[in-house]
Formats: structure tokens, sequence, C-alpha cells
């Protein structure tokens, strides 16, 4: 087996460009889908971190008419809650948010906003709601990035909203911008204008009117019975971004395939061209008593150390590109906004050892197979043409 | 003696005939008298002057009451064979192209902007009684639009009707709302109504050309001209089912 190995090498080192260029080309493959597997999994990681510190925290109880994609069932989806989820808000273990249809008027041009309510002294979601204490003649408002480009407003600005209360009746007022702030979750910025609760409410016309309740990160669920309230896990709220996520990572298997598929072909043709040059040194080391299989197993070996080749060449070259995507991170063009799920300006890549582990095994296999496969053909030969450059 | 008594008389009739302050409810009577239709056939033309642009909509509709109402949009190409169905607080709207889709649609549509103009679903299909809505106080008379009017407050009965408060300026001769402006709960103005031309419809007054404007937008407005109207013909009770809006 030592000899094979040996010799294995000598014949790769002796090869000479075309083993580089199949390190290479198998190299590239490796550190690409490697960095590619760690930028989706730091998409999802950051995304998860995103939505669980801004909008989920440990779970939420959603009034039972309250859809989120329907922004018309807000108008109903709007309750009191009873005296379980009233004592978890006193505890401090979850806030209550009121959400509200309405227009805004930025340069009388008509929009349409949902007015969030949230308590201004809570912590259990990132949200900077303490802007809202601020009194004034117009109501404190507080937008989001994306709002305030789509909306054309900037801090100290004042602006006209338009929404109805409980009844059904019109009303309007002014709203002054006393922050910009910057959020990760999409959601929670374009086209949402957030107050102070106890304003919303006394707008609306309705004291205790709460559309979900956030708990606190960590919350272990305590299956409160709320005749108007139920429970979502963090597994149901973050399944439509798990989605999302899941639909652009199919996208990345495609990529791996053309990838991998460039550099086991370059593996495969080498083998094969190998197999046709060298039939005089397969016919004379099958003459001097090397078995079939061993002579199998030497060009297999060949082939495989490719792989072996390609991983430390990768290491050497890639280690510090994908270090650097997970420390420095990789700056995110303004568009990628657009993409519907919360990341942040930077994205940094995340390599869970397991899946590096699993992804490179399944690397190295591919290039024994593909290096096993051309070589089949040498147990047919007989050392006798072999040795005459024939079979 | 008896000369007296024939001046008294006469006194009388003229004053009558000159007629007597009316209060604000009877002006608000005289309005739901010309305005509120037991049933109509109303064919119109909407121009909506947004910022993109004007557009012109024409639609012709058949209204029963204050509930029942059926819309079908006859012009432009692209909204042509678009109809709506309203009952009591649903609406139906139906689609032909691309896909012959019909799309029941909550209450809170109903709120929302007929294509893209200064009027809601509510304001385009409203046929509510201001008696019924409102309590009114008159607060004086004015020229508006070249006509004598009566200006009344009005402050809205109930919760739930769309506008808390209007002022209204109202015809003296013809008792139309030359002007409405209608207000947010807060006092705010939120959209104003002027009656640019109207029209005699039998016994009635009734308005032929109307302007609306969402006072909150910098929009032009939108223009309501009412071609047709007719009172008299019936309207099938078959009218006024899901089942209209394929035919």
């Amino acid at each position: 087996m030592r000899t094979l190995l040996l010799l294995a090498l000598k014949n790769v080192r002796g090869a000479g460009l075309r083993t580089w260029l199949n390190v290479a080309t198998l190299s590239f493959g490796f550190v690409t889908i490697v960095w590619m597997q760690g930028i989706y999994e730091g998409m999802m990681r950051q995304m998860v971190t995103a939505q669980i510190d801004t909008e989920y925290g440990g779970g939420q109880f959603w009034h039972k008419a309250f859809d989120p994609f329907d922004p018309l069932s807000f108008e109903d989806a709007h309750g009191e809650p009873g005296d379980a989820l009233k004592k978890l808000v006193a505890e401090k273990k979850a806030t209550p948010i009121l959400l509200r249809t309405g227009a805004i008027f930025p340069n009388g041009r008509a929009q349409s906003v949902v007015l969030r309510g949230i308590e201004p002294t809570q912590e259990i979601v990132q949200i900077p709601g303490g802007v809202l204490l601020r009194e004034g003649e117009a109501l404190p408002g507080l937008i989001g990035k994306r709002m305030a480009e789509a909306t054309g407003l900037k801090k100290g600005d004042t602006v006209t909203i338009r929404w109805r209360d409980v009844s059904g009746t019109f009303d309007a007022t002014d709203v002054e911008v006393v922050e910009v702030m910057n959020i990760a979750v999409p959601g929670l910025d374009a086209g949402q204008l957030w107050l102070p609760l106890r304003t919303l409410r006394r707008l609306i016309g309705s004291a205790e009117a709460t559309t979900l309740f956030v708990t606190e990160k960590g919350y272990v669920e305590s299956h409160i019975e709320d005749p108007n309230f139920v429970w979502k896990n963090n597994d149901f709220l973050l399944s439509e971004e798990r989605a999302i996520f899941e639909s652009k990572k199919a996208f990345g298997y495609i990529l791996y395939v053309i990838l991998m598929a460039m550099g086991l072909l370059a593996v495969f043709d080498t083998q094969v061209l190998s197999i046709f040059r060298r039939r005089r040194e397969i016919g004379t080391l099958m003459a001097l008593g090397v078995t079939r299989s061993e002579v199998v197993g030497l060009f297999t070996l060949e082939g495989s150390l490719h792989g072996v080749l390609a991983l430390f060449a990768g290491a050497l070259w890639g280690i510090p590109i994908l270090a650097h995507a997970a420390k420095i991170g990789i700056g995110l063009p303004k568009m990628s906004d657009n993409m519907g799920i919360a990341i942040g300006a930077r994205l940094y890549a995340s390599y869970a050892p397991q899946v590096l582990v699993v992804t490179l095994c399944v690397l190295l296999c591919s290039v024994v197979v593909v290096s096993f496969l051309p070589a089949r053909r040498i147990a047919k030969m007989r050392p006798t043409d072999a040795i005459r450059g024939k079979g | 003696m008896k000369g007296l008594h024939v001046l008294l008389l006469i006194l009388s009739l003229v004053h009558t005939s000159m007629g007597a302050e009316l209060t604000a409810t009877q002006i608000l009577e005289k309005i739901d008298k010309n305005q509120v239709l037991d049933h109509a056939i109303v064919t119109a033309k909407m121009v909506i002057h947004g910022r993109a642009g004007t557009r012109t909509i024409t639609s012709k509709s058949w209204s029963e009451g204050k509930d029942k109402s059926f819309s079908e949009y006859l012009s432009p190409a692209r909204e042509k064979g678009k109809k709506m169905l309203k009952l009591g607080d649903k609406l139906w709207s139906y689609t032909p192209e691309p896909h012959d889709r019909t799309i029941s649609i909550s209450g809170h549509l109903l709120k929302q902007s007929v294509m893209g103009s200064d009027l809601s679903y509510e304001d385009f299909m409203n046929n509510d009684s201001m008696v019924s809505d409102y309590d009114a106080k008159l607060v004086g008379k004015e020229k508006i639009e070249g006509r004598d009017c009566y200006v009344l407050e009005l402050t809205a009965k109930r919760d739930g009707v769309s506008y808390a408060r209007r002022k209204i300026w109202v015809d003296t001769e013809r008792f139309l709302p030359v002007q409405s402006d209608m207000m947010a709960k807060g006092g705010k103005l939120l959209k104003r109504a002027l009656i640019r031309e109207s029209m005699r419809v039998g016994s009635r007054w009734y308005p032929k050309s109307m302007h609306f404007k969402d006072m909150l937008s910098t929009g032009g407005g939108t223009e309501y001209h009412v071609e047709s109207i007719d009172l008299k013909t019936s309207i099938p009770a078959q009218k006024f089912t899901k089942a209209s809006l394929r035919k």
C-alpha cells in the first residue's frame, strides 16, 4: 500500500502542469462551495437573530383575527387580553403592540401606512421606542430608513396621518418624525410608522386594544389560554423567512453542481487520458505481478490525490478569504433590501463545523468516484496487448 | 274689526308665502328629499386628476335604497366590463380579464379609494340620509358659487359615520349642498365636495356636476358628471345578485 501511495505521488508530481490545473480547478470549486454555504448559513443566522431581536422575541400571542399578510384584518384584530397575559406584561415578560392601517401624506402625496403602537419604555424588542417619550405640538413618530427614503421624510419633519377609529370614523392629525432608525427587518420599516402605544389607543378610541404581544427572548411557552389571543412560537413565526431562505439556497445547489462538475470533469478527463497514454506502463506492471485491482487502485489513488491536494491548496488560499467573509463581512448593495429578508448592511459568513465536514467529505468522495470510473477499464485489459500499446 | 282680521290674514299669508325661516333639520330633510333616491339608474363620468395625469372613467349604476348598488364600468377599455355589487356593508368586485374573477371583499374596502380617485367606495355608492346621520345647526347664510346658501354645521349622531363633522352650504332655493366640507373627529378638513351644476329631475333638484377633493393630498381632485339619470324605471331584484356580475 505504501509503495502504491509513493508511486501514485510520484506519478501525480510527474504529471506537472496537468496536475496543478486539476488541483486549481478543484480547489476553486471547494472554496467557492464552502464560501457559499457559509454565506447562506450566515444569511440565515443574521436573519433569525434580527427577526428575534426586533420582532418575534421569544414568540408572540396574536389576536385571533390577526393575519400579518392581510392589512385589512388589522381593523378588527385587536382586543383586550385576559389576566394571564396582563400579568405577563406587568412582569415585563411581554410587551403589547397595536397595528392599525391608515394613510400618510408626505408632501401632499397619499400613501398607505401601518401605524404601530409600542410601549416607549419596553425592552423586549430592539426598537428605540424611548424617543417617543418626547412631547411636542405634534405627536411623536418613529420611522425607519426605508420609510424615510420612500416618503422623503427626515428627522424633525411634520406629516399628516389619517386613520379610522374603532367605529370607522375618520380622524387625522400631525405627527413629527422624532427619529429615523436603522432597522434590519424590512417589514418593521417600509410603510410603517411607530407611535406611542397609549397615543395610538387614544387615537382609535380603545384604551386596551392590542393586536399582539411579543414575549421576551427565551420565553418558555407556558400554555396561556386566552379567549382573544393565540400563541405562535418562533418555529411558526420564522417559517416564512425559512421558506424564502430555502428557495434562495436551492439556487445555490445549482451553482454547486456546476462548480463541482467543472472540477470533476477535469479529473475524469485526466484519468481517461492517463490510462490511454500509460497502457504500456499498465501492461508492464501487470507482467511484473501487480494485480489488476492494485493497478486500478493505483490510478484511483492518483485521481483522488488531486482531491486531497486541492483540499490543501484550497485551505492555503481559501482560509484567508473565508475568514475575511466571516470577520469583516460583505457589504450589501441597497437593492438587497428588496429581497424581503432581514440581513442588514453587511453579511457575515458563518461556517457550521458539521456542514463543513459533510461538504468536504461529499466533495472528496465525488473525486474518488470519478477517479475510479475510468480506471475500471484497466480490469478488462490484457497485459500482452497493454505492453504493445493496444487495448 | 273685520278690517283688522282681514289685515292679519293677509299678513299671515304673505309671511307663509315668503317662507318662514327653516330649521336646520328641515333643511336636511329637504336635502334628503332631493338626494336620497328610492331607486335610480345613473350613467356618469368620473374624471380623476391625479399626480400621474388625468383619467376618465364612465360607469352605469343601479341603486335601490341605501343598501343595494350595482355598478358597471363602461370605459376606458382596460376598465370596461368591471362590475361592483354592494349589498349592505359587503362588496363584490368582478374583473372579466385576464381572469374571469369575482372577489368578495370585507367592508373595509368600502373605505378605500375608487380607482385612485378622491372618492371612496362608500362615497361613490352612498345614498344615506343626512337626517338620520347628523344633528345640524344653522349658523348663517353665505353666497357660494353664485348661489345663496344656508350654512349648516353637522355633527354625527352616532359612531361609525365616516365623517364626524361636516359643514355644508345649502342652496336656499334648490336645497342641494353646494359645498360640503368633511372633517375628521379632531377637526382637520379631509375632503371637500362642490356641486358645480345641478339639474331638474322630475320634482327634485339633483347634482349634475360635482368636484371632490381630498384636502390632505395635492392632486387635482375628481370630477363627477351625471350624464343621465332615470328614477322611473324599476330595477329587477335579480340585478342585485352575484349572478348578475357575470352577465
